[in-house]
């Protein structure tokens, strides 16, 4: 039910639509506005020896959480980052959108690490974050609201997309009456709706059964496919990654690095099938291996 | 409509166990007072106080009026500067050190020794009375709202700090809606509070309302006059205990746990 075809009629939408008129309200976002995309319209993300140490409070010690963060995520490019729970992967996406910045190092943003990331990178957390008073029309199209888009405008670009999402006829549904993926696609609807380049997922469908789930990663790849973005993916699910993503980093575990990066050969989207590939067969043990914390398994 | 039937059978019985025993216990008293044959300025029976409602309705509704003024009045204007003070509380920590404090503090003090200094400095008219019920019902209102802004989950403020929300548009898009369910608690307790408030204030001094009523028929051994004010200010309290928890029922009917 949740994986869409690619041929639905989303997929004819013009490219202008991107930039379709949301107005901004904060200096910073204004400034960010127009210093302007790169022509291609993807950012590209960079982080370059990003630590992250959160301070002694009261009894609890100083807490070393990233050690060392290295990465790039080139236009347009789908990267996930896979790592063992409590490595540190939330706290980096929080400083990659610019809610925390790095102890030290560097997040630059096309090139400019002095780029404002807070309002501009699309975030999705863990949890759907839903608000219970608003309908799953109001809860997707809260992003437009903040920016101050005319309810009428906000409204209809929700609609447009509401049936790519699986949500047709469930527009003014209260989230108590939602299942857990259909929560999870509200929350990605809201988060993907500004339309910014950049768009960073936790763990977005963790939470949910593995039926629900491998729907979910293959309608996402679709919907990605169609909508392209600069997008980091965390997650603790191998095939998730690998069924999803261009590249793989791994990280290490608290506090975390990141020690490899892994290209999956394959065009983008894949079905499940890309899975019992040989070459993400091959993939997968290395990643395994990793995980494990043994590097000497590594071949190639 | 089947419905609608059935929701009134549903509230029946969730009112049916409290009708019982509040029935039962008259009749225990009633029974007792004619048993043991109780002299009526001591310990009048139910159905003589009954009486004493329906013989004396318009001098009872008359100060039952004053009362209901007098409670409805400081009721607002506390829910006012309540949710005024609160919000100012919840925004800055400077205020809140400074200001808190004194709010508690303010309670501290029995209203029962404020109600006279009151009356000397305004005088026996409406407004001491609206003055003493306001300052015992705005407590209620503040500590729940303040809770309330707080309560806002940090996780959701980040999300809307992520979507590019300014600090106004958090505050009125996610900590006025997370606040709704616990000033609509405060409000319950207020309301109860309110009417305590308004004989508080009418006992100490006045020229009418139910409190007065009962302090003058008192020392007249008018004992079944007492107990009609007594039963009238419960009924007061409950009514307005219920049009609150009404309101909260619809105000709250989309938020999670809310099918009390
Ligand atoms: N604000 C914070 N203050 C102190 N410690 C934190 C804070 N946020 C996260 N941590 C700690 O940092 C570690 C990594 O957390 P997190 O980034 O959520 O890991 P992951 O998402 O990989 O499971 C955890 O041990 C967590 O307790
Ligand atoms: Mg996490």
């Amino acid at each position: 039910m949740p994986a869409q075809g690619s041929s639905s009629p989303a997929t004819a939408e013009p490219a202008s639509y991107r930039w379709g008129g949301a107005r901004i309200s904060q200096p910073a976002l204004r400034a960010s506005q127009a210093a302007g995309p790169t022509a291609s319209g993807f950012t590209r993300l960079e982080l370059n020896g990003v630590t992250k140490t959160y301070p002694a409070r009261g009894r609890r010690p100083a807490l070393d959480v990233i050690s060392d963060a290295s990465l790039l995520v080139s236009s347009g490019e789908f990267v996930s980052l896979i790592g063992p729970s409590g490595c540190g992967k939330s706290t980096l996406l929080n400083i990659v959108s610019g809610l925390e910045e790095p102890t030290s190092g560097v997040v630059a943003l096309d090139g400019d690490p002095r780029a404002p990331r807070l309002g501009l990178v699309a975030h999705m957390h863990q949890r759907d974050l839903l608000l219970p008073w608003r309908t799953v029309l109001g809860n997707a199209v809260l992003g437009l609201e903040l920016r101050h888009v005319a309810a009428t405008e906000a409204r209809a670009r929700a609609l447009a997309l509401i049936a790519r999402f699986g949500l047709d006829g469930f527009e003014d549904a209260y989230p108590a009456h939602l299942s857990g993926g259909m929560r999870q696609r509200v929350a990605l609807l809201r988060t993907m709706l500004p339309q910014q380049d950049l768009i960073v997922l936790d763990e977005p469908f963790g939470a949910l059964d593995a039926i629900t789930r491998s729907g979910l990663q293959e309608w996402l790849g679709d919907v990605l496919e169609t909508d392209r973005r600069t997008t980091l993916l965390v997650t603790h699910d191998v095939d998730e990654a690998l069924l999803m993503s261009d590249r793989i980093y791994v990280m290490s575990k608290r506090p975390g690095s990141t020690v490899q990066s892994l290209q999956v050969p394959l065009a983008r989207p894949r079905t499940r099938e890309a899975l019992s590939d040989p070459r993400v067969i091959d993939l997968r043990r290395q990643l395994m291996g990793l995980l494990a914390g043994k590097p000497g398994v590594v071949e190639a | 409509m089947p419905g609608r039937g059935r929701a009134l059978a549903e509230l029946a019985a969730g009112w049916l166990p409290a009708a019982g025993l509040g029935l039962g216990a008259l009749m225990v008293w009633e029974a007792a007072v004619r048993i043991f044959d109780v002299p009526r300025w001591l310990l009048p029976p139910p159905s003589r106080i009954l009486w004493e409602i329906f013989t004396t309705a318009e001098l009872l509704g008359r100060h039952t009026w004053i009362t209901v003024q007098e409670v409805l009045i400081g009721f607002c204007l506390a829910t006012s500067v309540g949710v005024v003070l609160a919000v100012l509380l919840a925004y800055s920590r400077a205020l809140e050190r400074s200001l808190y404090p004194y709010v508690i503090a303010s309670q501290t003090v029995p209203i029962i020794a404020i109600a006279p200094l009151l009356l000397v400095w305004v005088g026996p008219g409406q407004a001491s009375k609206v003055i003493i019920v306001a300052l015992i019902s705005f407590f209620p209102i503040v500590v729940n709202v303040v809770d309330g802004l707080r309560s806002a989950d940090s996780e959701m403020i980040a999300m809307f700090r992520t979507l590019g929300a300014s600090k106004r548009q958090i505050f009125q898009k996610l900590q006025v809606p997370s606040a709704l369910p616990y000033f609509l608690s405060g409000l319950k307790v207020a309301a109860v509070v309110a009417v305590i408030g308004a004989v508080i204030g009418e006992w100490v001094g006045a020229r009418g309302g139910l409190g007065w009523l009962m302090r003058i028929s008192a020392p007249q051994f008018q004992t079944s006059r007492v107990f009609a004010a007594i039963f009238i200010l419960s009924a007061l309290g409950i009514c307005l205990f219920l049009l609150v928890g009404a309101l909260e029922k619809v105000a709250l009917r989309h938020y999670p746990n809310s099918d009390r």
